[in-house]
């Protein structure tokens, strides 16, 4: 077991871990962090998408132990006293998800690509979700809320 | 799909990286970006005893330009935007997995890890660039041509770090082209191709249809004829062994075309 301390949603945690246990595992199983989703495990499906010392990474395909020292975010740091982002309300308002798995996902995925000095064209948008399986709503309405936000 | 139990080493500087390598042998793996590795572990397709995790050492996250080239350190992300400097990084960069898998990533250990579908490794020998390695015994240097083995096959020893490849920036009048086809974008090319353009020269590299990336003497009248003439694709559940044939004639030429232009740019 390995000693790690790390930072999840402004709140410190310090863990005893298995160098195996994956990232994705230790949020849901250990903290009780269920919002970020578990689909492939192999870094195709992007449902585990969260943010690694501020840069959009995929947790099932890093250890728990690499994550000691480091600032994370999950899809629930995002939301504030209840109150949504202007991206998970762009997200409601253009019916940009149905059954949500991949939601979490794309939502951290497209807040790092929003925060990058230019904002995103459409042509960029579209190329992150190559990453990102959505089955449900299809992903013309996920494209037109993260391009809303790109605009405002 | 999770990982089987393994030794974690992270190292924090060269040394103690080369000092874990050494000690673990044969048995240990490399954790760099992790975006092939764990996928790997997660499915259980390798168990190696020990990982030593590199993220953390020092000093090997450079991009420098030097001798008419570009020398890209082990923890540079192929997100990296210093890494458009070089136009056939550019130009390839885009196809290597998805933005969120570039952003963990590193290009030295995409040329490690040797998959015959990985564009970084086929550019590397397009442009006859060199991987350099470091274990407890010294340095050496390796050719890109001479890298590759086959299959996830390098000629890496027990022991070896790649510390640095570097990618030769072409010279003026060169031009560079780079050409796949993939089901998806960001998944593994079905077939690819990259061609360098100089004056009368010609290099012409194809991978995924071959166990490694594979330079082509091509006929610089008919390129994609004459490559498709001399691979021998295997067919998989995606595409039939004739169909991928086609594919290269078709992904060579393009290449070809695409270099021709930059050249004359």
């Amino acid at each position: 077991m390995t000693e790690i301390a790390v930072t999840v949603n402004g709140r410190v945690y310090r863990e005893a871990v298995e160098p195996r246990l994956l990232l994705s595992d230790f949020l849901r199983g250990r903290l009780g962090l269920t919002g970020t989703h578990v689909g492939c495990e192999h870094g195709v499906c992007g449902a585990c998408t969260i943010r690694f010392d501020g840069v959009a990474a995929r947790s099932c395909l890093l250890l728990a132990v690499q994550a000691d020292g480091a600032e994370i975010v999950t899809v629930e740091g995002l939301a504030r006293n209840g109150a949504l982002t202007p991206l998970q309300e762009a997200f409601r308002s253009h019916h940009a998800l149905q059954c949500g798995f991949c939601t979490p996902g794309i939502l951290m995925a497209a807040e790092d690509l929003l925060s990058r000095a230019a904002p995103p064209t459409r042509d960029e948008i579209v190329d992150l979700l190559s990453g990102h399986l959505c089955r449900c709503t299809g992903y013309t309405p996920i494209v037109d809320a993260i391009a809303e936000i790109a605009r405002a | 799909m999770k990982p089987p139990p393994f030794r974690y080493v992270r190292a924090d500087t060269l040394e103690e990286a080369l000092a874990a390598l050494a000690a673990e042998g044969e048995d240990a793996k490399v954790l760099a970006g992790g975006q092939s590795l764990v996928p790997a572990l997660n499915m259980r397709l390798v168990r190696p005893g020990a990982l030593v995790d590199v993220n953390r050492v020092g000093g090997l996250d450079a991009v420098t330009r030097r001798n008419g080239s570009l020398a890209v350190g082990a923890t540079v992300r192929q997100a990296d935007a210093r890494l458009l400097a070089h136009p056939l990084l550019a130009q390839a960069l885009p196809h290597v997995g998805h933005v969120v898998t570039r952003n963990r990533g590193t290009v030295c250990g995409s040329v490690a890890h040797a998959d015959p579908a990985a564009e970084l490794p086929l550019c590397l020998v397009l442009l006859d660039g060199t991987v350099r390695a470091r274990s407890e015994r010294g340095g050496r240097e390796v050719r890109a041509p001479q890298f590759f083995l086959s299959h996830f096959t390098t000629a890496l020893e027990p022991g070896e770090l790649v510390v640095e490849t570097v990618w030769p920036l072409p010279e003026d009048g060169a031009g560079a082209g780079f050409c796949e086809v993939a089901q998806r974008r960001g998944d593994y090319a079905l077939c690819m191709a990259g061609a360098l353009v100089r004056g009368d020269d010609l290099r012409v590299v194809v991978g995924s249809v071959v166990d490694r990336p594979t330079q082509l003497d091509v006929d610089p009248e008919r390129p994609g004829e004459s490559a498709a003439s001399q691979v021998e694709p295997w067919g998989n559940t995606h595409a039939s062994a004739g169909y991928l044939k086609e594919l290269v004639r078709v992904v060579v030429d393009r290449a070809v075309a695409q270099a021709r232009q930059r050249a004359a740019a």
